[in-house]
């Protein structure tokens, strides 16, 4: 990979749950890395494990999840080594995240202002006359009309689509290097979706922020992003540039999820299927983790795990039959 | 439309009363106190006919009145205004008992697997219920030799019906669901967002089987759905609906290349597209209004480039506007668009 300046770093994540019935690995041995201003969209179905890892990058992992092993490197600092203290720095001022529901996550009984500025107030030495100007600006970023009326306005009466973004501009406001997005547009339909993600598309562009966007939609991914990482069980099957792995992926669970996508068959005709279920952590078979799912699959893949490497095709997979 | 119609929907009307009880129903306006009910206009005159065999798909955004729709359709709701036709029967006035016999004919699919079995019920109790009540003709046997047919059909081992819902996961149980609403035998299913709740792998699990199952069984499909792909993959035409009122109808080809009505263009422009990079899109202004106070004349001229003074105060017709496609638009019937 050429070199280029990087922004995050993550490197042999692991990430367990502690339970009475033993210790569950929910992200087992993710690597990866952003540079600054680039996009990654972090895809997977559902208990692939790419919250988790979303919520790991922020040390947000709630008991009894933790990060067992692996470093976060951003801005020169190991995250995952930081104190509770050192990480509210960090959380929120240079790394945002901006959550799926948006009504759960602004509060409802302050107004849009006062959470604004609070959220200032935490990370900047600055006056609160200053910190609503500072408001007042992110509000116009996100294309909201009447700024001024708005700041003085309860989430309750702000549409969806309004309200995220609303949680957008609160990312915004300390301009952070890296905003999180864990699946930002899931609740939305598909014309205030556009909105959103043109706007979160434009201002990451505009602001060089970096972006990493968990999402199971593979088009919205394919829109927005620059480069792809597919996650299966808790692991990384497949990493490289968007366009790439849309026209051209190596991985049997990549490949085997776009051509499950209707889009890509004749109206009426049979959808190619995926047989089974992604197994749960739990369960998660010995060597390949797809092995149980995969049609290939070999003796060398119920045996060994395949390690994430480079591929002729310019991505990097975990696969044993691809060369 | 000269073919028989299976199920014809005639202007129908849902109105829901969320007003609650007098003392919240004072308002105070003009210098008074006044009693006013607060209405949710869910659903407003509705038409069009449904053929046998063939799948319709209602799609349209969150709040646009497609579920409830379904649900008046399948008389979980009793409509406030016009009429449901079974094969030329009017149903929306029957009586519960009389409407059991209707109910062999057509079943109801729900969103999600998680909510709409019982969990307190095993599978083989799920699936034997329906039948118990509404096939009273078959024997103890013969039930249990339906119920493992139909779980096999749909794809679940007929070992595990002594099993309960939480044993299974999200796609086996949408199979479930599915189960229960054949177990009858019936002609005609709603199916309300079946695979919304699904991964995109089990999504074309589940859309497979419902293919398979039509054909072997030459089901008639109402699909209600928001994931435009999807309708485009399944459906033999499409009804695009927005704040309670049918704005097109089409056969699925013609809606998807040649959009009529303004909002169907602007929602068909907004779906992700995949290897599409950025966002080429026609957007629309504002936000969908609440159907509490529904806007004069057509419900989308807030949001309507091409709106002028008559879709202000005219609400427009669902009608032909060229030999393929129905739409209800001024404009479109004027050729201004």
């Amino acid at each position: 990979m050429e070199s280029r300046d990087i922004l995050l770093s993550v490197e042999d994540l692991i990430i367990s749950f502690n339970l009475r019935q033993g210790t569950l690995t929910a992200v087992n041995r993710v690597s990866f890395d952003l540079a600054k201003g680039e996009r990654l969209g972090l895809v997977g179905e559902s208990g692939a494990g790419k919250s988790v890892t979303g919520f790991g990058i922020l040390n947000l992992v709630s008991k009894p999840g933790h990060i067992s092993s692996g470093s976060i490197r951003f801005e020169g600092r190991d995250l995952a080594r930081l104190s509770e203290e050192e990480m509210r720095h960090i959380r929120g001022n240079r790394i945002s995240m901006i959550f799926q529901d948006p009504m759960m996550t602004l509060n409802p009984v302050l107004t849009i202002g006062t959470q604004m500025v609070e959220t200032l107030l935490a990370h900047k030495k600055i006056s609160r006359r200053d910190a609503t100007e500072i408001a007042l600006d992110r509000i116009k970023k996100v294309s909201i009309s009447s700024p001024e009326k708005r700041l003085n306005q309860y989430p309750h009466e702000f549409s969806g689509g309004m309200r995220q973004r609303i949680v957008i501009a609160i990312a915004l406001l300390t301009s952070p290097a890296l905003i999180v997005a864990d699946e930002p547009t899931t609740a939305l339909d598909v014309t205030i979706q556009a909105d959103i993600l043109e706007l979160l598309l434009s201002l990451c562009e505009s602001e060089r922020m970096g972006l990493i966007l968990i999402t199971h939609d593979l088009a919205v991914v394919s829109q927005v992003t620059e480069r792809i990482a597919v996650m299966y069980a808790g692991t990384i099957v497949e990493t490289g540039k968007t366009e790439q792995i849309i026209e051209n992926p190596q991985h049997p669970y990549t490949r085997g999820l776009l051509a499950a996508l209707p889009q890509n068959i004749p109206p009426g005709g049979r959808l190619k299927q995926i047989p089974g279920v992604m197994p749960s952590p739990s369960r998660v078979p010995r060597g390949c983790p797809f092995n149980t799912r995969c049609s290939l699959c070999e003796e060398v893949c119920r045996n060994l795990q395949p390690p994430l490497e480079p591929k002729e095709a310019g991505c990097l997979a975990a696969c044993h039959l691809l060369n | 439309m000269e073919e028989t119609a299976l199920i014809s929907i005639q202007n129908l009307v849902k109105h829901f009363d969320i007003s609650g009880g007098w003392l919240d129903q004072i308002k105070f306006a003009n210098g008074k106190f006044e009693r006013q009910k607060t209405i949710v206009h869910a659903v407003n005159s509705v038409s069009f006919d449904i053929r046998q065999g063939e799948t319709v798909s209602v799609v349209g955004e969150s709040g646009c009145g497609k579920s409830t729709l379904a649900r008046t359709v399948m008389r979980l709701y009793p409509p406030d205004g016009g009429q449901v036709l079974y094969r030329g029967q009017r149903i929306d006035n029957l009586s519960s008992s009389d409407m059991k016999a209707y109910r062999t004919r057509m079943q109801m699919v729900f969103q999600d697997p998680y909510a709409s079995l019982n969990p307190r019920m095993s599978v083989r109790q799920i699936l034997e219920e329906p039948i118990w009540f509404l096939r009273g003709d078959l024997s103890k046997d013969g039930i249990q030799e339906l119920v493992a047919e139909i779980m096999l059909q749909v794809g679940v081992d007929p070992d595990w019906r002594d099993r309960y819902p939480h044993e299974f996961s999200g796609g086996q149980r949408q199979r479930i669901s599915i189960a229960r609403a054949l177990a009858v035998d019936p002609e005609f299913i709603v199916a309300d967002e079946p695979i919304a709740a699904l991964d995109v792998s089990i999504q074309a699990q589940i859309l497979n089987l419902m293919m398979d199952l039509q054909q072997k069984r030459g089901l008639t499909y109402m699909f209600i759905s928001h994931d435009l792909s999807v309708v485009k993959h399944i459906s033999k035409r499409v009804a695009v609906m927005y704040l309670g009122t049918l704005c097109e109808l089409a056969k699925t080809s013609t809606v998807f290349e040649s959009p009529r009505h303004p909002y169907t263009q602007a929602l068909l422009s907004a779906i992700p597209r995949l290897g599409q990079r950025g966002f080429r899109y026609e957007k629309l202004k504002g936000d969908v209004p609440t159907p509490i106070k529904l806007p004069s004349g057509c419900v989308f001229h807030g949001r309507c480039r091409y709106a002028d003074a008559r879709c202000v105060n005219e609400i427009p017709k669902l009608q032909p506007v060229d030999e393929r496609t129905m739409a209800a638009c001024h404009a479109v019937e004027e050729g201004r668009i």
